[in-house]
């Protein structure tokens, strides 16, 4: 009876491509935002993220994340290295100084210190250059997205210079920085230059990032920190958390997300889920006749779960294929780069697709089961 | 009457059946104690006015509808005895259905449609649809067995529903008004077809009808009137043709 089934639901090609596209499209929108709403809140933490280097951050404990930071004293970096199990610590600084070019035009950027001696924390994805000239007197390393902010439609290229606060900088190398919460310019520039770039502001140690030594584990490390020097420790994944909860509880992005969500899953609850449901209506007269005829009720449901579920798989394909041909596109434009669907809100989707289809079904069941074959005769 | 059904003669018997629908005020008697039987290799009518109860009684018989009191025994079963279960494997195997709708599966060919008991017994897709094929031949319809029902005319689609009440070969065919869409010249070759059926000592067929030039098909006819049968006539079929009207000869009056 299976092929029975599909073809009383395919039958109709009119009403069985709109049900399948009012899925597809219900799990693009909601693969879409998802994937989106989760990426933006991640850029909040893209420097973090960005320095591989380190596994712990030492910060001051009125700082909370990123964007807002106060500043540390030289001596805490002492103090961090006195504790035992770490196996390097150095200072990183972070400031938000004005980059100007040549020709006049300028942008507020991220600026992030690195240590003199090593470097930490320094870009490892470099499309243009190389971060060790960052050694290099009077250097800066910029992103991409940055680049083509100040020099919209030139190339890529080294050698340019930029004004930063009276100091004249040379960009010694094109980075592919992840994307920042805001759309500007991340810069890398060693320690002992970064903090001229900045002028009167005082603010110098950001953070003290570190490492721990083999045998320990970050966590571990973090409380140490916490436990001998009264200062607040993180490891990375705990401080991309801080910045995403953050964010979470201080900006109007959930609800704005959460409407879209919402609708996109009342849309298609709705649309699917109703249109499922009044296929089965309108097919209550063959059901009716398949009954008479002697088919049985599990065979009966069997047939509805086959046709609700065929339907939201092939939906589901549809609009995950439709998400990942979107991110595809988009990813490889400099305001959404770095944006790929995830796989768990492909998941998530999938768990809400299933949901409409058991509610869609159980519903139509219902109606099946009551049905009085003798009805046929009417 | 009850007892004689254990034999071999009586395909449905049925002994003051009644039926009520509703209860109370909208309270509605459709059948009132009827007696009504059934034999092997006849096609017998059932007949009478709009709402006398010819549709309730049918579903009776065919196990879609419980009935509120009465005996009844079709082919030598009582179906109280049976399970819910057991009551629709009984019927898939035993029983054939023809609508006055036709009630074909429209994305199904016509081949498919006919295979729909097959199937529902188990039979697997591919030689479920030869034997359907091979059956649609044996009707005429040999060209139209890949057709969907909406490209046949209702002549056709209801030869292809009589191909699906008889592809399992049950032994108990009911048919409600088979020929009310139909011109007479298609209800005249539906007719004989279900009469050629008939002629089988292991097959009854029950036709319930309104329309009096194709009773000289029948060989029994009952007719009802408000939730009774009020009389059965035994005819004489003298043929197939249909200018034959044969002598009735009256088995009982009330
Ligand atoms: N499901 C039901 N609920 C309530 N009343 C019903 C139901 N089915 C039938 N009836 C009533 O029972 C009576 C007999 O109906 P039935 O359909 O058996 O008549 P019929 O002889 O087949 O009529 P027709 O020739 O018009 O098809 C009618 O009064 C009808 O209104
Ligand atoms: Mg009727």
């Amino acid at each position: 009876m299976n092929f029975v089934a599909l073809r009383m639901l395919t039958g109709d090609r009119a009403k069985y491509f709109g049900l399948v596209f009012a899925i597809a499209f219900c799990t693009f929108l909601l693969e879409n935002q998802t994937t989106i709403f989760a990426s933006i809140l991640k850029r909040t933490a893209s420097q973090i993220l960005d320095v591989t280097d380190a596994e712990v951050w030492v910060m001051d404990q009125k700082t909370e994340y990123w964007e807002q930071t106060k500043a540390l004293k030289d001596t805490d970096l002492t103090r961090v290295r006195g504790v035992p199990g770490v196996l390097w610590a150095v200072r990183l600084f972070k400031g938000n100084p004005v980059a100007r070019t040549r020709s006049g035009k300028f942008a507020v950027s991220f600026l992030i210190g690195l240590d003199d001696a090593t470097l930490a924390g320094a870009p490892r994805k470099m499309l243009l250059g190389s971060w060790e000239r960052l050694r290099e007197p009077d250097s800066v390393i910029i992103d991409e997205a940055g680049y083509v902010l100040l020099y919209p439609g030139e190339p890529l290229e080294l050698g340019r210079t930029l004004e930063m606060n009276d100091h004249l900088v040379t960009i010694v190398g094109i980075s592919d920085a992840s994307a920042p919460f805001v759309s500007l310019p991340v810069m890398h520039a060693r320690y002992s230059k970064a903090i001229d770039f900045l002028g009167r502001e005082r603010t110098q140690l950001s953070f003290v990032i570190a490492r721990p030594e083999p045998g320990v584990t970050p966590a571990a490390l973090t409380e140490r920190i916490q436990a001998t020097t009264g200062l607040k420790a993180r490891t990375t994944g705990e401080f991309m958390w801080d910045c995403v909860r953050y964010y979470l509880r201080n900006t109007g992005i959930p609800v704005n997300f959460g409407i879209t969500i919402a609708v996109a899953l009342i849309v298609g609850a709705v649309v699917g889920g109703q249109t499922f449901y009044l296929f089965t209506i309108e097919n209550l007269k063959q059901f009716g006749a398949l009954k008479a005829i002697g088919v049985t009720n599990p065979r009966l449901i069997g047939m509805i779960l086959l046709q609700a579920f065929s339907a939201g798989i092939l939906g589901f394909a549809l609009g995950t294929g439709m998400a990942a041909t979107f991110f595809e596109i988009t990813s490889h434009m400099l305001a959404t780069r770095g944006i790929a669907l995830l796989w768990q809100c492909v998941a998530l989707t999938g768990a809400a697709i299933l949901g409409v289809v058991i509610v869609a079904s159980i519903l139509s069941i219902r109606r099946v089961l009551v049905l009085e074959p003798a009805a046929v005769f009417r | 009457m009850i007892g004689a059904a254990n034999g071999h003669d009586f395909a449905v018997s049925c002994a003051g059946v009644r039926k009520s629908f509703g209860a109370g005020e909208t309270k509605t008697e459709a059948l009132r104690g009827v007696d009504f039987d059934a034999r092997f290799g006849q096609l017998t009518f059932l007949v009478g006015p709009s709402g006398c109860g010819k549709t309730t009684l049918i579903s009776i018989i065919a196990g879609l509808l419980d009935r509120s009191s009465g005996e009844l025994a079709v082919l030598g079963l009582r179906p109280d005895e049976l399970s819910g279960g057991e009551r629709v494997r009984f019927r898939r195997r035993n029983l054939g259905f023809i609508f006055q709708q036709y009630n074909l599966l429209p994305s199904l060919t016509a081949a498919e449609n006919v295979a729909v008991p097959l199937l529902a017994a188990g039979v697997p897709r591919r030689q479920a649809v030869r034997r359907a094929t091979d059956l649609l031949a044996r009707l005429g319809l040999e060209n139209r067995a890949a057709a969907r029902p909406a490209t046949l005319s209702g002549g056709q689609q209801q030869r292809v529903a009589i191909a699906r009440a008889l592809v399992h070969e049950p032994r108990l065919i009911v048919c409600d008004e088979p020929t009310a869409a139909l011109d007479h010249e298609n209800g005249e070759a539906v007719l004989q077809l279900l009469a050629s059926t008939a002629v089988n000592p292991d097959r009854a067929v029950i036709v319930v009808t309104h329309d009096s030039r194709v009773f000289h098909h029948a060989h029994r006819i009952a007719r009802m009137d408000d939730g009774r049968i009020v009389d059965v006539a035994k005819q004489a079929r003298a043929s197939l043709s249909p200018a034959a009207n044969g002598a009735e000869t009256h088995e009982e009056d009330r």
